[in-house]
């Protein structure tokens, strides 16, 4: 067998997020300086504040200020900081019960090392040089000698206050697409198709996925289809598409289910070399390689008389 | 509704599981899983046409793939259309919804799987994008982090200390020289500290792997297996998804889903905890009041062996094969998600008297 494929996969994406009364207030307030709880009815005060009581799904609205300063409830020293953690030095992972609140907030201490750091310690917050209403606003924590900061009562009203988040995501991969649809990459590579045949109900699958879903099992017998094959089903495309693949397509153009010679479940592609109002069911077309191409381009017509319906109304 | 009525009873009837492995990249994912479907479907001798219900966990995060769920369909057999349903989960919430399925009395048997593949990716940042978007995501505390405070806070309470938790790792991967199945086995290094308190030893192996159980109602458990492993209880409990909320030193959700689940009423003789983290085990024991006569996770647990979204299954599976074979009479699996233990799962297996 050989090896199979992988290549780098990046999944990226600007979550954007809207916020609730609570999250706003809170999130403006970090980029006022202002640290935000929210009280709940039998008096705690939670920070960072929730719009449901978790204990009794009390809708909650009644905002407190609390001190930029408070007390390390439990930490973690992470001595190898990884992409996207608030401080790129060894820091103290930390939750932090802020003076006048009941609960604590999760953030990262900066401390010179493990032996820096306690349960109990006091710690006050580093805010960002730059905020823009979000949790990063706060740099991280450090420790705290001096005098504990006293609240100033803010009411949770800002001017402009910040109503959504975008919270950017990025996860690294490396794609490995099995077996089976490495045996079809490699074999497009040399401008062959191929599938794999069911050992139960015979089928050919292309491309094939490694496994028959009528049938439950596992597909192993590879089988080449085409080149040529026949039109089942199309649609005309009258939206040039913005996506740059495409971009040098002209339209109207067409794309259509093509059934490869010997395949038991059609392809799509687009059909080119003849106008796009002759296309028809039943048309019998082959592939249009480019140098370089790692698939077909397109299909166009063979030129043969047009397949029989019953030849492939299974397949539509 | 917790405790099935007497009227209605549901067993496993069968369980498989994939050797776990750091890679397996040779393999799609329906490649990975399609044994396990076979192997637990030779077990009973039921073809996928005979099957009611079928219910699976997983995510598609682990291994960046969009919809991989509906592509392992394609080993199930899912055409012509069959009964079926996902939860983006571990496979032991799947197994909850296929109990309450046979409950209703509209299936008679469930084929319930799970699978992950964490090697395409790092599962330490994957797992972030599970917590809170607005307050935490944003930071990417990793999984080994937050379970890291959990374990400082145990420490500092007076709970354990960093040789209690290497004995409770050690313990794991000594019972797992008995499982095959299992990628760590016997004396590992506890190592050096990840994030400290904990050590690379208190964490579980990152791998890739897959479970089948089959569920079966009544007489039909009874003719699938020669001793079927009943689910006399079965319940799940959510905490508040606010760490700093929460007491990490202890489990009120573990505890309350095991009174629900009818555990309490009389002593189990095996326990399986999904505690992918030493520091876990000890907050679990004391919250489902587990003694020292109790055999806990003689398959390693999830030390030995922790393929995402595949692992609490693997611990009703793991519980159930002991009743299966005579060993348990009485088993509780327990299985988890989320961070320091957010949610939690119980179930009570128990053989009929021999």
């Amino acid at each position: 067998m050989s090896a199979v494929l992988k290549a780098p996969l990046v999944v990226e994406f600007p979550f954007t997020r809207s916020l609730g009364p609570v999250q706003s207030a809170f999130l403006t307030g970090l980029r006022e300086r202002v640290i935000l709880g929210v009280r709940t009815g039998d008096g705690r005060t939670l920070v960072p504040p929730v719009e449901y009581d978790p204990v009794t799904a009390e809708e909650l609205h009644d905002l407190v200020e609390v001190a930029p300063t408070g007390t390390v409830t439990t930490w973690a020293w992470n001595a190898a900081p990884r992409r996207g953690q608030p401080l790129t030095t060894p820091f103290a992972w930390v939750l932090v019960r802020l003076d006048g609140a009941d609960t604590a907030l999760l953030h990262a201490l900066d401390a010179p090392g493990p032996a820096a750091v306690h349960t109990g310690m006091p710690v006050r917050v580093r805010w960002a040089g730059e905020r823009t209403g979000a949790i990063t606003d706060i740099t991280c924590f450090e420790p705290c000698d001096g005098p504990r900061a006293e609240p100033a009562g803010h009411t949770g009203e800002f001017e402009n206050p910040v109503t959504g988040i975008v919270a950017a995501a990025r996860l690294d991969y490396t794609y490995s697409p099995g077996r089976a649809q490495t045996a079809y990459i490699n074999a497009l590579s040399g401008r062959r198709t191929v599938g794999e045949r069911c050992p139960s109900c015979h089928q050919v699958y292309v491309p094939p996925r490694g496994a028959c879903p009528t049938c439950g099992v596992a597909t192993s017998e590879q089988v080449e289809v085409g080149p040529r094959g026949t039109v089942t089903t199309f649609c005309i495309v009258n939206i040039k598409a913005a996506h740059t693949a495409n971009l040098g397509i002209e339209v109207p153009y067409v794309y259509a289910h093509i059934a490869l010679d010997g395949a038991g479940l059609a392809l799509h592609g687009r059909i080119g070399g003849i106008p796009y109002d002759e296309v028809r069911m039943g048309l019998r077309v082959e592939p249009v390689w480019t140098d370089g191409a790692r698939y077909p381009d397109h299909y166009r017509p063979t030129g043969e008389p047009d397949a029989d319906y019953d030849t492939y109304k299974e397949l539509l | 509704m917790t405790s099935a009525p007497r009227d209605r009873e549901i067993a496993v009837v069968a369980f498989a599981q994939t050797d776990h492995r750091r890679t397996s990249d040779e393999f799609s994912e329906v490649e990975m899983l399609m044994p396990v479907l076979h192997e637990v479907l030779h077990a009973t001798g039921l073809k996928t046409a005979d099957i009611d219900f079928t219910c699976s966990g997983s995510s598609d995060y682990l291994a960046g793939r969009a919809f991989s769920f509906t592509l392992a369909l394609d080993g199930v057999g899912a055409w012509p259309p069959i009964s079926e349903s996902h939860v983006e989960m571990d496979g032991a919430w799947a197994l909850y919804e296929a109990w309450t399925k046979l409950l209703t009395g509209d299936a008679d048997t469930a084929l319930v799987y799970a699978y992950g593949k964490s090697s395409p990716g790092s599962v330490r940042d994957v797992l972030t994008r599970q917590l809170d978007p607005y307050y935490v995501a944003p930071l990417w505390p990793d999984s080994v982090a937050l379970a890291a405070l959990q374990a400082q806070a145990l420490i500092d309470a007076g709970d354990t200390d960093e040789p209690a938790l290497a004995a409770i790792a050690s313990r794991n991967r000594a019972a797992a020289t008995g499982n095959p199945h299992a990628q760590l086995r016997g004396p590992v290094p506890q190592g050096d500290h990840l994030v400290q308190p904990l050590r690379t030893g208190d964490c579980p192996p990152i791998g890739d792997g897959a479970a089948a159980v089959i569920l079966a109602a009544g007489d039909r458990a009874r003719e699938l297996c020669a001793r079927p492993a009943w689910i006399r209880g079965i319940d799940h409990r959510i905490e508040a998804h606010g760490l700093g909320v929460r007491d990490l030193t202890d489990s009120p959700s573990t505890r309350l889903a095991a009174e629900r689940a009818g555990a309490f009423e009389r002593p189990v003789d095996t326990a399986e905890l999904h505690a992918p983290f030493t520091a876990q085990e000890v907050v679990l024991r004391k919250a489902l009041r587990l003694g020292e006569d109790v055999d806990v996770n003689p398959s390693g647990g999830a030390l030995a062996a922790n393929p995402v979204m595949a692992a609490g299954l693997i611990r009703i599976g793991e519980a159930a094969a002991r009743i299966h074979r005579g060993a348990s009479d009485r088993a509780l699996a327990h299985a988890t998600s989320g961070p320091c233990l957010q949610q939690n799962l119980v179930a009570v297996l128990e053989g009929e008297p021999r």
